[in-house]
């Protein structure tokens, strides 16, 4: 009996910017329902991993297939259609600074599912609820945040169309350890809720740890250790041991210079 | 040799450029046309670009006419051609000093608040969210300031043309003791169709060119504050040139003989 089809299966990625090469070959699967977290240093490329799959970069080579559909170089409509599949959390959240909260999360049912506003507000409102957030923040504008607030208004965003596949950019950067957690326990909540695909990038272990399915961790371009969470403490991998215990010293080098 | 090295470079750079610009230009345009339209961001637009620029090009019209009148007496009065003063500033205003004026204050005001704008949007990432929520950034962005440049400019500079010739006439009047009746005469005798609609056409392109610069420089900044400001600065000094520039162009195909 063959393996089912992976959501997102990516094979060969290539992308540089000038000589800078980011992506060197790089393949990886992401099952239906699994979530996947892709784990490296600062400048690895993590970021741009999640860009090219939505499109937002072009690689120079490569092969993304979302539900066995190839995406790279899809355009207009084809895309959009692909891109509704899709919910993302950002780094920074991302909010319309000129939108108040509830138009936010709100914005893809308005936009690309053509609701009313009036039954689009009724969703944002009760999403926004499921991640804690009360309706009176719904008026507020995204200025007048905090940083574990706006992460929140993020996701309700993300979670809001009910996307098949959810994608989350350092959900917590910034945030103190107490506030990360709470965005972790979210998180979970709202991919299983949603039976939703995730693919989470992060440096920070202890996030990784709870919401990942399996690890997968790059490096120079590529995938240089895929696993079980269970398993990442025995990977057996330098560079991996190196990255999880958080070491200056090992295979990974970073390059500084005297002062 | 060396020396043509900079040169070829600096050329290359500018047909670049100029293309990257075309493609921007001709992609926007094509989203002006093609639906969905989004009335309601068209609609705020037109208030932030036409009704907020108002008191500005307004004060700009009355002083720009007050000075023309006088300006116009100390200069004709040499060969007793005072007469001429209304002809002067109503010409003036409606084929050159309305349009041109009002369009580099609106460079100013709403060129760089759309670069500020739209270049923030980029380096914040919510263009890129735009996109992931399947919305077009052309289209929901650019589009609407686009249409709503290219109509609220024409309905300004025709309020400035008003402004302008009543800024004259209330000089011309109250401090140069013209007759109100022979002024407003000899305006209105003397201006033809054309003198407007010639200005009327420079708007509806100024306004084009302010946004699209506005937007064009908006949407391609990048690195942080710094880009966004280097994109604000870039997009009113390159309107207030292409204003100059298409002035002469435009004036020649109405009026060159």
């Amino acid at each position: 009996m063959s393996a089912p089809a992976p959501k997102i299966r990516i094979r060969g990625l290539h992308k540089n910017f000038k000589e800078n090469v980011v992506l060197d070959g790089l393949d990886l699967d992401v099952g239906v329902g699994e979530s996947v977290v892709v784990i490296g240093g600062s400048g690895s490329g993590k970021s741009v991993l999640l860009k090219c799959i939505l499109g937002l970069l072009r690689p120079e080579s490569g092969s993304i297939e979302v539900d066995g559909q190839e995406v790279v170089g899809l355009a207009g409509r084809e895309r959009d259609r692909v891109l509704r599949k899709f919910g993302m959390l950002f780094q920074s959240a991302a909010l319309f600074d000129s939108l108040p909260v509830w138009e936010n999360v709100a914005f893809g049912l308005i936009q690309g599912a053509r609701k009313g506003r009036d039954q689009a507000k009724e969703i944002a409102l009760d999403k926004m609820a499921a991640v804690g957030l009360g309706p009176e923040v719904g008026e507020l504008s995204p200025a007048e945040l905090s940083g574990g607030m706006r992460k929140r208004v993020g996701l309700a965003r993300a979670i809001a169309t009910a996307p098949e596949i959810i994608f989350f950019d350092e959900p917590t950067t910034g945030l103190d350890p107490i506030m990360g957690d709470v965005i972790n326990d979210l998180i979970i909540k709202c991919v299983r809720e949603l039976g939703a695909t995730a693919l989470s990038i992060t440096h920070d272990m202890t996030s990784a740890r709870k919401i990942a399915d399996r690890i997968a961790m790059l490096y120079d371009g590529k995938i240089i250790w895929a696993g079980p969470v269970a398993e990442i403490d025995s990977s057996g991998n330098a560079y991996v041991e190196q990255f999880i215990h958080g070491r200056a010293e090992g295979p990974i080098e970073m390059q500084v210079r005297a002062i | 040799m060396p020396i043509l090295q900079p040169i070829g470079r600096t050329i290359l750079r500018f047909l670049e450029a100029t293309g990257h610009l075309s493609l921007f230009a001709a992609t926007a345009v094509g989203h002006c046309v093609r639906p969905p339209i989004y009335p309601r961001l068209i609609g705020r637009q037109m208030i932030a670009i036409g009704y907020y620029s108002l008191p500005v090009v307004g004060l700009t019209a009355i002083f720009t006419g007050m000075v023309l009148a006088l300006q116009s007496y100390t200069g004709f009065a040499r060969f007793s051609a005072e007469s001429a003063i209304p002809n002067v500033v109503v010409i003036s205003i409606t084929r050159e000093l309305g349009p041109v004026l009002a369009g580099l204050m609106v460079a100013g005001r709403v060129g760089a608040a759309i670069a500020a704008e739209i270049g923030t949007m980029r380096v914040t990432e919510q263009i890129d969210a735009l996109d992931t929520l399947a919305t077009n950034p052309f289209k929901y962005l650019i589009a609407p300031r686009l249409i709503a440049g290219l109509t609220m400019m024409p309905i300004l500079v025709l309020i400035a043309d008003i402004i302008g010739v009543f800024g004259g006439y209330v000089v011309s009047i109250y401090k140069l003791g013209f007759n109100p009746y022979v002024y407003l005469k000899h305006t209105i005798d003397f201006v033809e169709v054309q003198d407007v609609v010639s200005g009327l056409v420079k708007a509806g392109v100024f306004g084009f060119l302010v946004t699209l610069m506005g937007c064009y420089h908006g949407y391609n900044s990048k690195g942080g504050a710094q880009g966004v400001g280097a994109a604000t600065t870039n997009a009113v000094v390159s309107a207030s040139i292409l204003i100059l520039c298409f002035n002469y162009f435009i004036t020649e195909m109405f009026f060159a003989r």
